[in-house]
């Protein structure tokens, strides 16, 4: 009997090994971002660049501007000075300023909402996306994309990327990344610590349920039980 | 205390119940592991419930809203995020406990009689559980659950005759739109639910009729002592309740894994495409349902379109299905347990299970040559487990089964 459950659980086991299709690349190896969402100097690096070089052309639709501030430690006086370029209000959703039609007009689409495209494309495409820009004269803004061919966005990093030492530019990209895995999932800042917590609790548990079993169950093992008849 | 439980006994059978179905409740002292299941089943089923009673109060079951309802409760809404979590983990959760609930009475023969409506009820149960978890998987108006469903749905399209009316009417539109929202919303969070509650209630009345099954696959009603109580038998109650809570902490502890640390399991539990809201114009490159439904939508794939439509394949999966619901009658073994049957039945069964898994996994893949041959072999494999039962479960050599309960 052993024998058929430890093989049943190896099996069940093995299936639990990631299959998950990557997003589509170009066929090419995407780098690990390696992005930490515990460092909070590195989202607030991220945040600033993201409103700075991205937030002109993307929204990030779900994400409002006083839960970054909340979430990232910024007071609500740095964010409406820093942060906030398209809204009036602290309490609004950030939305780039650009125009659905004007956009398509000029970049023959509108920008993506990039609210969870973590979530949907995962940190390391993001991580390899803004970093495979190569000159290519055939293309509108002299720019294209490794992993994205042919694609409508300019390379707007550039300047970023001239100024910097390599591994500089890898680690703005990265907080940039981290930034978009925040806004991809704000939770992640706090459900591992509640989880923890939530583990810890239940394993105090586990060994009190435990021994309430082993204490009943001596009943069972004598054939104690029936003496209350 | 005494004179409220008499006052409560003499307007309703409050004594009566607890006592027939907990504290009088006799059930064979060797449960194993495989015996977990069943408490966290309705474990699984009641945490479904309260936590989508606090999803559907923030959720917008509206085509151009959904998706941000979805969202808004993962950010705006106060724990929202963990109510989200618990529900989408609690549905694959469901199916592992559930798969493992089956399989325990594959092992130990629990189908066979007296206990067959027990195991109809289960697959009434299974089925609607399947239901329920697709038309869940529709809600949050995702790529994946825009074009599953619209995958799932087509499928009684092509029915003979009535197909288009049929999926017409199934759909209210021409495609998968608001108004199949909307419907599905009203299925998911009332009907199912009510179905499955009901369900639950008569497969453990039946339980409880003829009693459980144990891991020897003997009655423990043929012992019994002079005051007519089974030897081998425990009140369910304190015994089993204080067992079956170390397995719900055990539960929790591997539940709250997942919650708290990889709520999309690599995509197992929550699909990246589904993080991308629904476009009817933009269809995926690869469409696949959640594993817990692949066995089926694999066994779909690997039957070739005959006449020019796809209804043989239709057939063929709900099938698949349908044909576990014969299985008391299938199997015609003297011995109920695995424990004591017969060599070409543990084999049988071993081949099963890695046909149902191997389907699985294929219902994830991409379309390919290879695949579609080996989701052709295994589905001959998965059907031959049942078709040839009558035969192999009778021959080889049976061990002797014991009069008492063996640990």
């Amino acid at each position: 009997m052993k024998k058929i459950s430890s093989t049943t659980v190896l099996i069940l086991a093995s299936l639990l090994v990631s299959f998950n299709a990557p997003a589509s690349n170009n066929g090419i190896r995407l780098d690990s971002a390696n992005t930490d969402i515990n460092n909070q100097k590195s989202l607030q690096n991220g945040a600033k660049l993201f409103m700075n070089y991205c937030s002109g052309c993307h929204s990030i639709s779900f994400m409002r501007y006083n839960r970054i501030g909340k979430d990232l430690g910024f007071s609500n006086a740095d964010v409406e000075k820093h942060l906030m370029f398209n809204a009036n209000k602290i309490g609004e959703r950030v939305i780039s300023s650009m125009s659905k039609t004007g956009a398509v007009k000029w970049f023959g689409l509108s920008p993506p909402d990039l609210s969870l495209v973590a979530r949907s494309k995962g940190t390391d495409w993001i991580y390899t996306y803004l970093r495979s820009f190569y000159k290519d004269k055939s293309r509108p803004f002299g720019v294209n994309n490794k992993i994205l061919q042919n694609v409508s966005m300019p390379d707007v990093l550039w300047e970023l990327k001239q100024n910097k030492s390599s591994a500089d530019f890898d680690q703005t990209v990265r907080d940039i990344t981290n930034f978009l895995d925040y806004v991809g999932e704000p939770a992640k800042l706090v459900r591992f610590q509640l989880g923890y917590k939530v583990l810890g609790f239940l394993s105090i548990l586990l060994v009190f349920s435990y021994l309430l079993k082993k204490e009943y169950w001596k009943d069972v093992k004598y054939g104690k039980w029936r003496a209350k008849d | 205390m005494d004179n409220n439980k008499n006052w409560i006994d003499q307007r309703f059978p409050l004594s009566k119940v607890w006592n027939e179905h907990l504290a009088e409740y006799y059930t064979p002292r060797t449960f194993n592991f495989w015996y977990f299941f069943g408490s966290l089943a309705m474990l699984v089923l009641v945490m479904q419930i309260v936590t989508g009673i606090f999803l559907t109060m923030h959720f917008k079951p509206d085509e151009t809203n959904a998706f941000a309802s979805v969202e808004y409760i993962m950010r705006d809404v106060n724990w929202g995020w963990l109510m989200r979590y618990m529900h989408s983990t609690g549905a694959s959760a469901f199916f592992i406990v559930i798969y493992l609930h089956m399989y325990r009475a594959l092992l130990y023969g629990s189908y066979k009689a007296p206990r067959e409506l027990i195991w109809i009820l289960g697959m009434a149960l299974y089925i609607a559980l399947m239901a329920e978890a697709f038309m869940g998987y529709v809600l949050p108006w995702g790529q994946m659950s825009y074009w599953g469903a619209q995958v799932i749905i087509s499928l009684f399209g092509s029915v003979p005759f009535i197909g288009t009316d049929l999926l017409i009417w199934i759909l209210g539109d021409y495609a998968v739109g608001d108004p199949a929202l909307n419907r599905f919303f009203s299925l998911h969070v009332i009907a199912l639910p009510l179905i499955l509650v009901v369900l639950v209630f008569l497969h453990i009345v039946a339980l409880h009729t003829v009693g459980s099954n144990n891991p020897d696959g003997i009655e423990i009603k043929k012992n019994k002592d002079k005051n007519g109580i089974p030897k081998d038998g425990i009140p369910f109650h304190p015994y089993y309740s204080v067992k079956d809570i170390v397995g719900v902490v055990v539960f929790l502890m591997i539940f709250s894994a997942v919650v708290f640390f990889s709520p999309a399991l690599n995509g197992y539990f929550l699909e990246q495409a589904n993080f991308v809201e629904a476009n009817p114009l933009k269809t995926p490159d690869h469409i696949a349902p959640l594993w817990y439904l692949t066995p089926f939508y694999s066994v779909l794939r690997a039957v070739p379109p005959m006449f020019g439509s796809q209804f043989p394949g239709v057939v063929v999966m709900f099938s698949a299905l349908l044909i576990l619901i014969a299985l008391p009658w299938l199997d015609r073994s003297k011995v109920n347990s695995i424990r004591y049957r017969s060599w070409p039945y543990k084999v049988a069964l071993g081949i099963f299970v890695v046909s149902f898994i191997v389907l699985g996994w294929l219902g994830m893949q991409p379309v390919t040559p290879v695949y579609v041959f080996l989701a052709k072999f295994f589905t001959i494999a998965y059907f031959a487990f049942f078709i040839l039962m009558p035969w192999f479960s009778t021959i080889g050599k049976t061990k002797p089964v014991p009069q008492r309960l063996t640990e």
